[in-house]
């Protein structure tokens, strides 16, 4: 069994009109080497699922956006995503505006295969307002309580950036925080990871398989995709880069800034966008943010 | 209570801020930005250290971390706080989060996610983030870095993205309980919800500002708290905590100009 594939194989996989869930949260361990795969292809009117960083930002960007169910768009340095705020501002977008929790709440439910879960989140607000297709339901027992059911959010494909994946689809994640990518991952009818480094097969202590948060069963594709999250951090090998960060937001403040970024940065390929940004060993180097 | 310290309009609402969690006991203290964080470590480090802190990104400590780069000082992490617990934190509502939001109404109800219309907004802003879910499940305050009108909107805000005390959002059924909204620290006043029927009044007036400043840069009537008077002045002690817990100054870049806390008439 050997699942390693490339980033032009996974993005082979992709329909027009498919719903794709982004693993990572905000500017931190995005899968963007696949994303730029994304940008470069003829893939379109996608319904993107994400705790948005540039991910989002950038598909929004690219046009290949038809429908974005998220609960916000940030590159938290830098707090309002260019690209989302400037397509957002233009209306184009259709909309499914979740509470953080809802988001993955709906992930869950997919996950586990049932139509909904309740929660009182997103009761009250103008969430259920604009979204009426969001339902709510009575307990069946003595409270009585008045409850959201979160739909599923079933996913076409899953993408997913990790540290450390093998040739049979095993994955770790070593930065401090997992975020969601495991309930992204279940969510999904395939999922795709993309990894700093990748092993034959691995052969790990207790405390390292630790790290390992969803099966391999799950992961259809293994992509070698070194500092592939940049520009997000992939805690702990490498921050963000807010140098890159700034080029990416003045680019939405220029007339024909976003196809001069493809230019520079994504249409001559991934190689390319490596020594772009000051190779490997610049970008695999970058400080890890304090707060 | 001044002792004739100089202090700063961000270190006396630093310490307006820390005033929220009193009396909380052991919940998730979360001050989202650099004041509400400042007030959340002043408050566990004084009067609270039974409150629970991050090291704003996944692990619980005990000591509040100095904001900033961080030279010699090392973090003593004492416990885990990944996003997926934050949630559960929340929904079991052992949490009291103060965030900064863009607008505010009379009724607590906050925005986060854009200004203007919804389908074709002026300014899309971060999104509802967590606000949904926070404002019905734990306890919330509120940070105002600049007291106006465009934060303080009347009606209600564009999009209403945290709950509030607005009965004609509310269906039979729906559990209210959980919600508490208690604090908004600006730049000119603290305010609570402690009028009859939870209606929004001033608490206290930071020095030099007078309640018909407040009412005229809010966008809906206020009522004056029984017990108004001026904020209190962060005492020495305070001010030691803080410059020690914010060595960069960040603190100074908060608020428009940086100006004293103690105001002179204009």
């Amino acid at each position: 069994m050997n699942k390693l594939m490339t980033t032009a194989d996974v993005v082979d996989q992709l329909r027009d009109g498919m719903t794709i869930g982004f693993g990572g949260w905000g500017p931190r361990r995005k899968p963007m080497a696949i994303v730029r795969e994304i940008l470069r292809s003829n893939v379109k009117d996608l319904t993107v699922v994400s705790y948005g960083g540039p991910d989002v930002g950038m598909l929004c960007a690219a046009g290949k956006v038809k429908k974005l169910i998220f609960g916000f768009a940030t590159l938290d340095a830098i707090p309002l995503e260019p690209w989302y705020r400037k397509v957002r501002e233009s209306g184009a977008l259709e909309l499914l505006e979740l509470d953080e929790g809802m988001w993955q709440w709906g992930l869950r439910a997919a996950g586990m295969r049932v139509p909904f879960l309740p929660t009182r989140c997103g009761l009250a607000t103008d969430i259920t307002k604009l979204n009426p297709e969001l339902k709510t339901i009575q307990s069946p027992y003595a409270d009585g309580e008045v409850l959201l059911a979160m739909p599923a959010l079933k996913l076409d494909v899953a993408l997913v950036h990790v540290n450390v994946a093998d040739q049979l689809g095993n994955t770790l994640i070593q930065g401090g925080d997992p975020y969601f990518d495991h309930l992204v991952a279940r969510a999904a009818d395939a999922c795709y990871v993309s990894a700093e480094r990748v092993e034959e097969r691995l052969a790990l202590t207790p405390d390292q398989a630790r790290l390992n948060t969803f099966e391999r069963y799950l992961v259809k594709g293994v992509v070698h995709a070194p500092c592939g999250a940049h520009p997000t951090t992939c805690a702990p090998e490498y921050g963000w880069d807010m140098s890159h960060f700034k080029r990416y937001v003045a680019s939405a403040a220029e007339e024909g800034g976003w196809q001069a970024y493809m230019d520079e940065f994504v249409t001559p390929g991934e190689a390319a966008y490596q020594v772009k940004n000051g190779g490997i060993e610049r970008m695999g180097k970058l400080p890890l943010p304090v707060f | 209570m001044s002792n004739n310290t100089e202090f700063t309009l961000a270190e006396l609402m630093i310490v307006a801020a820390s005033e929220a969690w009193r009396g909380d006991g052991e919940v998730l203290a979360s001050g989202i930005g650099v004041i509400p964080r400042l007030g959340a470590s002043l408050a566990k480090l004084t009067y609270a250290p039974e409150l629970l802190m991050t090291d704003s990104e996944c692990f619980l400590i005990e000591e509040p971390i100095p904001l900033g780069p961080r030279g010699d000082y090392v973090p003593k992490y004492s416990g885990y706080m990944s996003f997926e617990r934050v949630f559960e934190c929340v929904w079991g509502g052992r949490r009291h989060a103060m965030i900064g939001p863009t607008q505010i109404d009379r009724f607590g109800q906050t925005n986060l996610s854009v200004v203007g219309d919804y389908k074709k907004p002026k300014a899309a802003i971060l999104g509802v983030r967590g606000l949904p879910g926070n404002s019905i499940n734990h306890i919330n305050s509120f940070f105002v870095p600049n007291h106006s009108k465009r934060v303080f909107v009347e009606g209600e805000v564009d999009m209403v993205s945290g709950v509030g005390f607005n009965p004609a959002r509310w269906e039979p059924g729906m559990k209210q309980d959980f919600m508490d909204i208690r604090r908004i620290v600006t730049d000119l006043c603290v305010l609570d919800f402690e009028g009859p029927d939870h209606a929004i009044r001033v608490r206290s007036l930071h020095p030099g500002v007078s309640f018909d400043e407040v009412q005229e840069k809010t966008g809906f009537p206020l009522l004056k708290a029984p017990e108004l008077g001026e904020t209190p002045h962060p005492t020495a002690a305070q001010l030691e905590i803080i410059r020690r817990l914010d060595p960069h100054d960040l603190r100074g870049a908060q608020i428009k100009g940086n100006p004293p806390g103690i105001r002179t008439a204009a």
